[in-house]
């Protein structure tokens, strides 16, 4: 079985990675802090003034092992990677459908399917285990809505229109975020999805985990050989991953929702460990990323059935299950892409 | 005769011969998992490779000896040629280190019988066997390049030009052999190919 790799996350200012034999050293102040072998990761994502040494990212590119280099608030700045991998056959049949109309609809739909299938059962979650805590009505409405939301896509053909319910889907799900929170209510209030930037809390929390989810789902894209930059449901634009966008839909809600979620639910983040700027950007302190990327981490680590393989599965393994899955689509292998569906 | 441009791995014909979907995962789909297995496979390699050359009574040893074969297609590295002194001619013997134990199926046996038909074209002598060592079972075992291992190795060479470049992979069909194989999570054999009922009962339920 494929082994769960762990992405190492360097937080500590003044970091130095460096290559020790088969393993990775991190040196702070002249003092290792930490031996890890290789073979164990699947990446490493260093935030801020985190250095690496040459011989290190060689290593690193020879073994798969992707290198990201973010801020300290978690922007993207640069990875670095080896030689493309793959087959150019593939990437060549990933341009061509996706300069088919016809081909580039039904992977939109499945994509979306994914994601709206994911955003009802967040919702129906809810409803199961906090009846009691929440709007129970608005909730179900929604859960009601995004079913009917899906119906309307399973008949769609037209791209925009597609479009169209996508924005739809996420504003019906959005609106009833807020009933999805049921701890610490006065520190942590959403009422509409913001990213550019995040202006409150809840919005600093859910930008920093996509941002670490689209970090995982890209790499994965690169690793079975698909080019992320050319996505179905996301046009093409200069600078923008449409792949990993497209793939990381069905992650959203499920993943990096719901750890949000369990993040301000059970304490593990506090109000106290948000900051906020002149421009009125929210951020968060160091302790409470750590916090963050550990319950990420954490969640990485539980095992599932996949509904599609009906294997036993990692879900740090599920950004590569899927691309893997999303390329045998595209080879032929499978009348549409089955996205992950959470129940 | 192919030419220069043409030339495919060798190890791609043992890939070839244990699984033909295995083979274009590798050589066309490029996908390698480096996992335990080929990891201990190339430190042992790696270990064949680092001695240069040997010589004791009547046998001499060349390691990591570059292999081709215009005729077959085929290019590759031998782990061990040994040469056999026999009267006044030193006859190749290859040698082949395996780190598992031996295998149900011939397709060691035809990667062995490939390097000596490179061996033969390239020297111009006449090959009768060769060795295979297992690390798991640390024996050697004889293989003689009879007229139906040669016959299966040259036909099996043909039929892997044809894939390679047909850039078709085959569908996968499950097996006992998939147990064994290191691909197993890149190939997912057991996937269902109807992806679009699964997409149904997602937009069915509520």
């Amino acid at each position: 079985m494929k082994r769960h790799l762990n992405t190492l996350f360097v937080t500590t200012q003044g970091a130095y990675l460096s290559k020790d034999g088969e393993t990775v050293a991190v040196k702070v102040e002249d003092d290792i802090r930490l031996r890890t072998p290789v073979h164990t990761l699947g990446g490493i994502v260093c935030f801020g003034q985190v250095s690496c040494s040459p011989f290190l990212m060689g290593f690193c590119a020879e073994h798969g092992v992707s290198i990201s280099f973010l801020t300290e608030t978690g922007n993207f700045l640069a990875k670095v990677q080896g030689p493309v991998s793959g087959n150019v056959l593939l990437r060549r049949e990933q341009y061509r459908q996706a300069d088919d109309a016809k081909s580039s609809v039904e992977i939109a739909k499945a994509v979306l399917t994914g994601k709206i299938a994911n955003c009802r059962a967040v919702l129906s979650r809810a409803l199961r285990d906090h009846a009691e805590k929440i709007d129970f009505e608005a909730v179900s409405l929604a859960v009601n809505r995004l079913s009917g939301a899906l119906t309307k896509l399973h008949s769609e053909s037209d791209i925009e229109v597609i479009r169209g319910i996508e924005g739809e889907s996420a504003n019906i799900y959005f609106n009833v975020f807020d009933h999805l929170i049921t701890a610490q209510k006065d520190d942590f209030k959403f009422s509409v999805r913001n990213r550019r930037p995040p202006l409150d809390k809840v919005n600093c929390l859910l930008s920093f985990l996509y941002t670490i989810v689209m970090h995982d789902t890209r790499s994965a894209l690169e690793t079975v050989g698909l080019d992320p930059a050319v996505g179905y449901l996301h046009r093409d634009r200069p600078g923008r991953y449409g792949l990993a966008l497209d793939l990381m839909e069905e992650f959203r809600p499920v993943f990096a929702d719901r750890v949000a979620l369990s993040l301000i639910n059970l304490g593990q983040v506090q109000g106290k460990g948000f900051d906020k700027k002149e421009s009125g950007a929210v951020w968060m302190d160091d302790e409470t990323r750590k916090a963050v990327l550990v319950t990420y981490q954490k969640r990485k680590q539980d095992e599932i059935i996949h509904p599609f393989l009906k294997e036993k599965v990692t879900i740090g393994l599920l950004f590569h299950t899927q691309a893997l899955l999303f390329a045998r689509h595209l080879r032929g292998d499978m009348d549409a892409y089955p996205p992950f569906i959470w129940k | 005769m192919y030419t220069e441009d043409d030339l495919i791995q060798l190890s791609a014909l043992q890939h070839f011969v244990f699984c033909e979907r295995q083979c274009a995962l590798i050589h066309i789909e490029r996908v390698w998992n480096e996992n335990l297995f080929t990891v201990e496979g190339r430190i042992m390699h790696e270990h064949v490779d680092a001695a240069k050359r040997e010589a004791r009574g009547g046998i001499r040893i060349e390691y990591g000896v570059p292999l081709r074969s215009l005729r077959l297609g085929l290019i590759g590295k031998a782990d061990a040629v040994e040469f056999h002194k026999e009267d006044d001619n030193w006859i190749p013997f290859p040698v082949e280190y395996k780190r598992g134990k031996p295998k149900p199926d011939n397709c060691d046996k035809v990667q062995l019988c490939a390097q000596a038909l490179c061996l033969e074209e390239m020297l111009n002598v006449e090959i009768p066997e060769g060795a295979l060592f297992y690390g798991r079972t640390r024996r050697r075992y004889v293989v003689a390049f009879d007229n139906a291992l040669r016959t299966e190795t040259e036909g099996a060479a043909r039929k892997l030009h044809a894939l390679i470049e047909s850039a078709v992979t085959p569908m996968a069909e499950y097996s006992d052999k998939c147990k064994r194989c290191s691909l197993l999570d890149q190939c997912l054999p057991r996937a269902s190919k109807k992806a679009s009922s699964y997409l149904m009962k997602a937009i069915e339920e509520d």
